[in-house]
């Protein structure tokens, strides 16, 4: 009996981290933190630092905020959370300064960004308020990762095309002509749109294959 | 005494726990930021003490030792301390005999996001800027920030033209940006396509701090010629 709570246990933690990947994908199923989805991935290494900031000030502010989450009463969550992010980003903007000066200005405009992505505040409110610090880490880590994996895609595409180039390394001879488009504000909305387009393809064949089977069975 | 308590509170909710949770949380990001900040303070500062000392070394090539000086209320130079404001400091960098050899001033204006901070540096025998970096930007990443890599671009800064007028006051010709391949003057820059605003900026910060600076440097480079005190800070001659 202990074993099977233990691995019903352990398949739900599993879960919190894998929903956040794909089923539950912060940009391309949730559709939220635009904001920097659509200003950071004019490059693949952008995208990538971006991404890696925001899921350390997510694991961070979603454990701090499960661990005093029978501390803070419901009609100050909002100021509570918002306090708890904004110390977080303040935390990596000082951090990434001493690590290096030149990550820090390839990267400077967008750090004090993280404040206002609702993904956090969100996985702030709709989860680590409500679960145990070990799920809410597992849930940041995991919309984390998906929010990074989404901003590669973004950036690795708009990188390809605008530029001709994957981090910095050259994909085509010289002869190429890149579209600048693509790493212009509007090229982010063109590709954000051909992504979403194909996860929804997906998921509409999935539902469909879904609903023949049920109907095979019975 | 306790019923009434318990009254009280179904009346109006306990405030109690809604200080306790704000000024409890505020008190310990508060803790957090300022230990943070203590801790990275010192190295952060470090960083860019060691990026604007790269930054001289880099316009101002063939200088093997530096010395700052601050231009004083008297309108002469004296040896930078600790406390001298950016906007008033300028460095001396000289060769290995201890010639020298040019001065990086420190300069900064709007550029299309942000402020953007660069150090030039300027050769009083050649009349000329040898070289420029940006020290910060915000610009657009992609297109705005080709100002601080384009080879191109980083060209136009060996060898731009800041000769001092017959007055000895102002410039021959103000530095200016023009159309990317158009360049026909040595005091001409020429722009970035896709990074028009980003590139007039920089000849806009160049030409308001060469038109203030270039005249009074030419005119008091000997007061630069000191006895350089290998790399680093020197105190210079009293």
């Amino acid at each position: 009996m202990a074993g099977a709570d233990r691995n019903a246990a352990s398949a739900m933690s599993t879960d919190d981290f894998i929903k956040g990947l794909w089923r539950e994908n912060p940009v391309f199923v949730q559709v939220l933190g635009m904001c920097p989805v659509l200003a950071v991935t004019n490059s693949a290494i952008n995208a990538l630092a971006m991404g890696l900031a925001t899921t350390f000030v997510l694991v961070l502010s979603n454990t701090l905020v499960a661990t005093l989450r029978h501390f803070i009463p419901r009609q100050v969550r909002i100021a509570t959370f918002i306090l708890i992010i904004a110390t977080f980003v303040t935390v990596v903007d000082y951090l990434i300064q001493a690590i290096s000066l030149d990550l820090h200005r390839a990267l400077g405009a967008f750090i004090s960004l993280i404040v206002v992505n609702c993904l956090i505040l969100g996985r702030a409110e709709a989860f680590a308020s409500k679960n145990t610090v070990t799920r809410s880490v597992l849930d940041g880590l995991g919309m984390g990762v998906g929010f990074t994996f989404a901003l590669l895609c973004l950036g690795g595409a708009r990188e390809i095309f605008g530029s001709g180039s994957l981090f910095g390394v050259a994909l085509f001879p010289a002869a190429y002509q890149p579209w600048i488009v693509m790493i212009l504000p509007s090229g982010g909305f063109f590709t954000l749109a051909l992504w979403l387009l194909l996860f929804n393809h997906l998921k509409l064949r999935r539902q469909a294959r879904d609903d023949l089977a049920q109907e095979v069975t019975q | 005494m306790h019923s009434a308590s318990g009254q009280h509170n179904a009346a109006h909710p306990p405030i109690w726990p809604l200080y306790r949770a704000l000024v409890g949380v505020g008190l310990v990001c508060g803790l957090l930021i300022v230990s943070v900040f203590v801790l990275t303070g010192p190295v952060i500062a470090r960083n860019e003490a060691a990026a604007l000392q790269r930054a001289v070394f880099q316009v101002l090539p063939g200088a093997v030792a530096k010395a700052s000086f601050e231009l004083g209320p008297d309108g002469n130079f004296h040896p930078a301390g600790q406390g001298s404001a950016p906007q008033q400091t300028v460095h001396a960098g000289y060769d290995a005999e201890g010639h020298l050899v040019g001065v990086a001033i420190e300069a900064q204006g709007m550029g299309y996001q942000d402020t953007i901070r660069l150090l030039y540096g300027y050769a009083p025998q050649s009349q000329t800027v040898v070289g420029m970096e940006v020290l910060s930007s915000k610009e657009t990443p992609g297109l705005g920030d080709k100002i601080e890599k384009d080879p191109a671009f980083r060209a136009n800064f060996r060898a731009l033209d800041v000769g001092i007028a017959a007055d000895g006051q102002s410039l021959q010709r103000p530095v200016e940006a023009v159309k990317s391949g158009s360049k026909t003057l040595p005091s001409q820059i020429d722009g970035i396509t896709g990074a028009t605003i980003s590139s007039k900026a920089i000849a806009a910060i160049l030409r308001q701090s060469s038109a203030q600076w270039v005249p009074l440097v030419y005119r008091l480079q000997g007061e630069l010629e000191g006895e350089p005190e290998g790399e680093g800070q020197t105190d210079g001659g009293s």
